[in-house]
């Protein structure tokens, strides 16, 4: 993903503030998120999951990382995307929301990026009402767009209250 | 010492040094309101604990302290350094008696009244010199103690009058001495005047008050021994420390579980170290959190003398097993359920005297609690001796609130309907008092003991009283599962729940049969509703699981038993219960998940939750169906019989709950008393009976010898060998003609004579029947017992054993001799019949005995070889007063004694 350090060119931003925020990027179905740096607390490659019967789809399982017991999320499926192909790997990040860890599994972890406020923009209101709702926003970066991923909205599942 | 007071000694001590640093800063800050109300709550809290536990000195002097600072508080009255030190004084006061209390568990008599005028005049606004009201209590040697390091021992002086003298000194022999609580800093200000109070508690003659030489650090006064021996701990450390150690139980696991897959591995022998320590540590760390069941309980005596009072009703409550010990937590969780509940019973349960007495029951109702352990579990039964539940106003109440059809009720067992107490909402008072009866409450208890993973279980029946019965487990934080597979997923099923282990496949004798796609069992001639998982749980078939083999798991939830199909059982594991993540709560089918020992993570399957989940049961349903099952299974009742050759022939048996003992006694060691061979045991002289009459006393070697004893009196019968001990189905076959014998069986496979102990035991004391006759009762008086057994077995071994203990027995093989004896005029003080007869049986006779027979009044004690709650459920139904196992000798003694005692008491 180097080659999406260089930020696009500089345009009008509805957000006014400046400054630098520093996110790690990863990848789904060919499309680059991110993920505030702060709240990532692990980048993992594949574990062994159990499974959790009547759990929703979007719940992978659970996984134990050092004793902990972490909600393992399929992010693909939540972002109303196909299921993973049974070859292709995977890899998983470890946020933190309220004291629970949760582990969202993505296609591949990228790298932190520091970008400029400048560059963000809100969500076109076209954007698919699925991805809507978890994102806050989009980043411009040199040829491709980053979409921000909001991590209490993506595990605030359909009428479930995250506690 | 006494829990409740050490606990108050700690904490009074541990309040009054607070007090003695706050008050100080008060007199500094005399307008710090937080500071005032604090030092106001803690007095406020030492009063209260005084008078709770009945300690009229010490709540005098705090209360009358109390006023002093509730005006410093209201503002009335100005905050002066006199008054705070008559406060302070009082305080030495309180220091000092408590100081008696410890060693001695008793207040010291004395006299404050003069402390307590003086408050009073404070509290009226009377100006108390600051000088004179200061450390006066130092006439002798104040400087003294400051100086010379003292260690006081506080032992107790029983002949001494500790009286606190010098306080009342303070008025008339004002010193001149400065003040030290003014100058000092906080802490020490309170220091040497404590030592002072404790020198003058000594008396003239100087008391173990030893001087400890030149170590300045000894001077520091003596703490409270008991506030030194304890530490208050913040729970969250516990709490933390408690996960911590669980958390290192799972890596111990998870290493040993290595170690087993290597063999010659050098870890091995740290390993076990590390195995045993770590298991020490848990368990140390779990006695931290365990504390006795009484401390829940210890509010109710006074809630229910309260009850009683309100109620206008004579309650006796009864706490047995008040040391039982479980987790704080669990305690914690389960002391508003319990208080609930014996308020319940108190309210509900009992009747009113007036009430009772109509009935024939003793005025005074008896609500009982007993905690015991059981298996990792503790059990907590409160009963009450009162009305029972009302089946009839709860069906009443169900129709009018619509929550269920007259038609769907006529179609419930008791049981179930029984179960609608603990519905949200439903309440049979009728009038709502402020006791209970706004309807809230059982559901919230139901709700409270599963959420700990307990189960709740009622037994009621009417006029007779109800029981309940808590079941829960020992503690939160690590619990025993089960590990089943189901398509290739594992689950942890709580031990708690788990009844058995059943293995259905084509060629075993457990087959699955399916009613409409629904899968049953049959288990010892009932059938037992399962549960697929897979099909519950959703959970998509793996390739080859088939129906060739499963393993069912028998649940029990509450009294409604299930079971649940699963691919595979392995092993059971101690597990740490970790909650589901937010997100996965709603599903009720899981209680938890937690890491094995491998490092997989599981999840904790909630039977409650699969209870519910696997269709419309109402809890209870089973209930009958199993009753009838039982009494089907009970055509093979089986005793423990002890197997033992002498004097050749065929093999002997003898009831193994008649035996008290089995003991090799040294031949050597046999004496010959009287005639008679007799040996020392036990500090007693045992005399020997041989059952071979042709026995040969060697002089050396061992002879096994089978004890049979009765209070303090104990015989040996003498025999060959002891074979082995085998539970069978006891029929004698063939009357014995020789004396000693009954006759004969058939016993693992071999024709066996039965011993007639009886016999023996008057070989050895020719008085065994009837020596005690007197000493069972106070009375005169010898109680007269109507025997009803159909097994001659039975009549005879009970005969000598109810006469041992002074009852005058008539036997009668059938119920209908017995009820001839009635039609006879013949009269007895309590009837015991078995349940399983030909003919009529025990229920039916208690019945025909309970419905108007001249009879009717009379206590009648049920005997069965089963005695599980469930036939408790029935004989109480039929009209027994209690229900004794066949074998417990003890326990059919002591029913006896309690049904007789407790009619003549109603009588």
């Amino acid at each position: 993903m180097s080659n999406a350090k260089l930020p696009a060119k500089k345009a009008k931003s509805e957000e006014p503030s400046s400054g630098h925020m520093d996110f790690v990027t990863m990848t789904i179905a060919n499309q680059l998120f991110g993920i505030p740096v702060l709240q990532v607390q692990d980048v993992l490659g594949h574990q062994r999951i159990t499974r959790i019967p009547l759990a929703p789809p979007e719940v992978a399982g659970s996984l134990n990382l050092r004793g902990r017991i972490v909600t393992a999320i399929d992010v693909r499926l939540r972002l109303g995307l196909s299921g993973r192909p049974k070859d292709k790997p995977e890899m998983s990040i470890v946020v933190d929301l309220r004291g629970e860890l949760y582990s969202l599994i993505v296609d591949a972890v990228g790298e932190v990026l520091s970008l400029s406020t400048d560059d963000f923009e809100r969500n076109p209101a076209t954007l698919d009402a699925r991805w809507r709702e978890v994102s806050t926003g989009i980043y411009r970066l040199n040829n491709q767009l980053m979409v921000v991923l909001d991590v209490s909205r993506l595990l605030n599942f359909a009428n479930l209250e995250v506690a | 010492m006494d829990d409740l007071l050490s606990e108050f000694l700690t904490e009074t001590a541990e309040n009054l040094s607070v007090l003695d640093v706050e008050l100080v800063r008060l007199e500094q800050n005399p307008n710090n309101p937080e500071l005032l109300s604090n030092i106001f709550r803690l007095v406020h809290t030492i009063k209260g604990t005084c008078g709770f536990l009945g300690l009229p000195r010490l709540e005098a002097v705090a209360h009358a302290s109390e006023n002093v600072l509730g005006k410093f508080r209201d503002g009335t009255l100005h905050i002066t350094p006199g008054a705070v030190s008559v406060i302070l004084r009082s305080l030495d006061t309180i220091k000092g008696i408590l100081a008696v209390l410890e060693a001695t568990e008793a207040e010291p008599p004395g006299d404050d009244s003069a402390l307590i005028v003086l408050l009073h005049e404070v509290e009226e606004g009377k100006e108390v010199s600051a000088a004179g009201g200061g450390m006066a209590p130092m006439p002798t040697k104040p400087a003294k103690a400051a100086a010379k390091p003292l260690v006081v021992e506080m032992r107790p002086q029983p002949d001494l009058d500790i009286d606190f003298e010098p306080v009342r000194a303070v008025r008339q022999d004002p010193d001149p001495e400065p003040e030290p609580v003014k100058v000092a800093p906080a802490k020490p200000a309170a220091a040497p005047k404590r030592e002072v109070a404790v020198v003058e508690a000594a008396p003239s003659e100087p008391p173990p008050v030893r001087d400890s030489g030149e170590d300045p650090r000894e001077s520091a006064p003596k703490e409270s021994a008991v506030a030194a021996q304890t530490i208050r701990v913040n729970v969250d450390l516990l709490e933390n420390l408690m996960t911590m150690v669980s958390e290192l139980v799972l890596t111990r696991n998870q290493l040993l579980q290595i170690l087993r897959s290597q063999k010659d591995s050098e870890f091995a022998a740290p390993l076990q170290r590390l195995n045993h320590v770590t298991s020490e540590l848990q368990e140390g760390v779990m006695k931290t959190r365990m504390q006795p069941i009484g401390n829940a309980w210890a509010k109710l005596p006074r809630l229910v003398r309260d009850l009683a009072h309100e109620l206008g009703k004579k309650i006796d409550l009864q706490m047995l097993g008040a040391d039982t010990e479980l987790d704080r937590q669990v305690l914690e969780l389960i002391k508003d359920p319990l208080t609930h509940m014996v308020r319940n019973s108190a309210d509900h349960g009992l009747e009113t005297g007036a009430d009772r007495l109509r009935v024939g029951k003793p005025e005074i109702g008896r609500v009982t609690l007993n905690a015991y352990h059981e298996g990792g579990h503790i059990i907590i039964e409160i009963s009450d001796d009162g009305r029972g539940i009302d089946l009839e106003g709860i069906k009443r109440k169900v129709v009018q609130n619509g929550i269920a059809t007259e038609s769907e009720i006529s179609a419930m067992t008791d049981q179930q309907i029984q179960q609608f107490i603990m519905k949200a909402g439903f309440s049979t008072a009728a009038k709502i008092t402020s006791v209970s009866g706004r309807g809230v409450g059982m559901d919230v208890v139901k709700t409270n003991i599963e959420k700990i993973g307990g189960t709740i279980e009622i037994k009621s029946s009417k006029g007779r009283g109800s029981t309940f019965i808590i079941k829960i487990p020992l503690t939160l934080a690590i619990v025993s599962a089960l590990i089943v597979e189901c398509a290739g997923e594992r689950f942890a099923i709580p031990q708690i729940s788990v009844v058995e282990l059943v293995r259905a496949a084509a060629d075993s004798e457990h087959t699955i049969e399916r009613l409409k796609g629904t899968p049953v069992l049959r288990l010892r001639n009932r059938l037992l509703p399962l549960v697929s998982l897979q099909t519950l749980l959703k959970l998509e078939g793996v390739d080859g699981a088939s129906d060739d083999e499963t393993f069912i798991v028998v649940t029990q939830v509450g009294t409604y038993t299930f079971g649940i199909m699963v691919d595979r059982v392995f092993d059971t594991e101690e597990i740490v219960v970790k909650p589901v993540a937010p997100i996965l709560r709603h599903i009720e089918m899981f209680s938890g998940n937690t890491i094995l020992g491998d490092g997989s993570v599981i999840m904790i399957l909630d039977p409650n939750g699969i209870a519910s989940g696997s269709g419309n049961i109402t809890l209870g349903e089973s209930r009958g169906s199993e009753a009838m099952a039982v009494q089907a299974a009970r055509q093979d009742d089986k005793m423990a019989l002890l197997l033992f050759m002498a004097g050749g022939g065929a093999p002997k048996a003898v009831p193994l709950s008649l035996v008290a003992r089995l003991e090799d006694v040294d031949m050597a060691s046999i004496e010959l008393s009287n005639g008679q061979p007799v040996v020392q045991y036990r500090g007693r002289l045992m005399p020997l009976v041989p059952i071979d009459p042709c026995f040969e006393r060697h002089s050396e070697g061992r002879q096994p010898v089978l004890v049979f004893a009765d209070g303090d009196r104990s015989m040996g019968l003498i025999v060959d060998e002891i074979l082995d001990i085998v539970e069978e189905k006891l029929q004698v076959q063939l009357a014995a003609e020789r004396q000693g014998y009954m006759g004969s069986a058939i016993i693992a496979g071999k024709a066996t004579d039965v011993l007639d102990a009886g016999f023996y035991l008057t070989q050895a004391y020719k008085d065994w029947f009837g020596s005690s006759a007197t000493e069972a009762f106070e009375e005169d008086k010898v109680h007269r017992v109507l025997l009803v057994d159909d097994s001659p077995f039975f009549r005879n071994l009970l005969t000598p054993l109810l006469s041992v203990a002074g009852y005058n027995v008539t036997t009668v093989p059938s119920a209908l001799e017995a009820l001839n004896l009635c039609e006879a005029g013949e009269s007895f003080d309590v009837i015991v019949s078995d349940i399983e007869m030909p003919g009529m049986t025990g229920l039916e006779f208690a019945a025909a005995v309970r419905n108007g027979s001249r009879w009717q009044h009379l206590p009648l004690v049920a005997l069965s070889s089963h005695a599980s709650p469930r036939d408790l459920d029935r004989g109480r139904a039929a009209g027994f007063d209690d229900y004794v196992a066949k074998f417990d000798r003890d326990a059919l003694l002591y029913t006896l004694s309690q049904t007789l005692s407790a009619h003549k008491g109603a009588a």
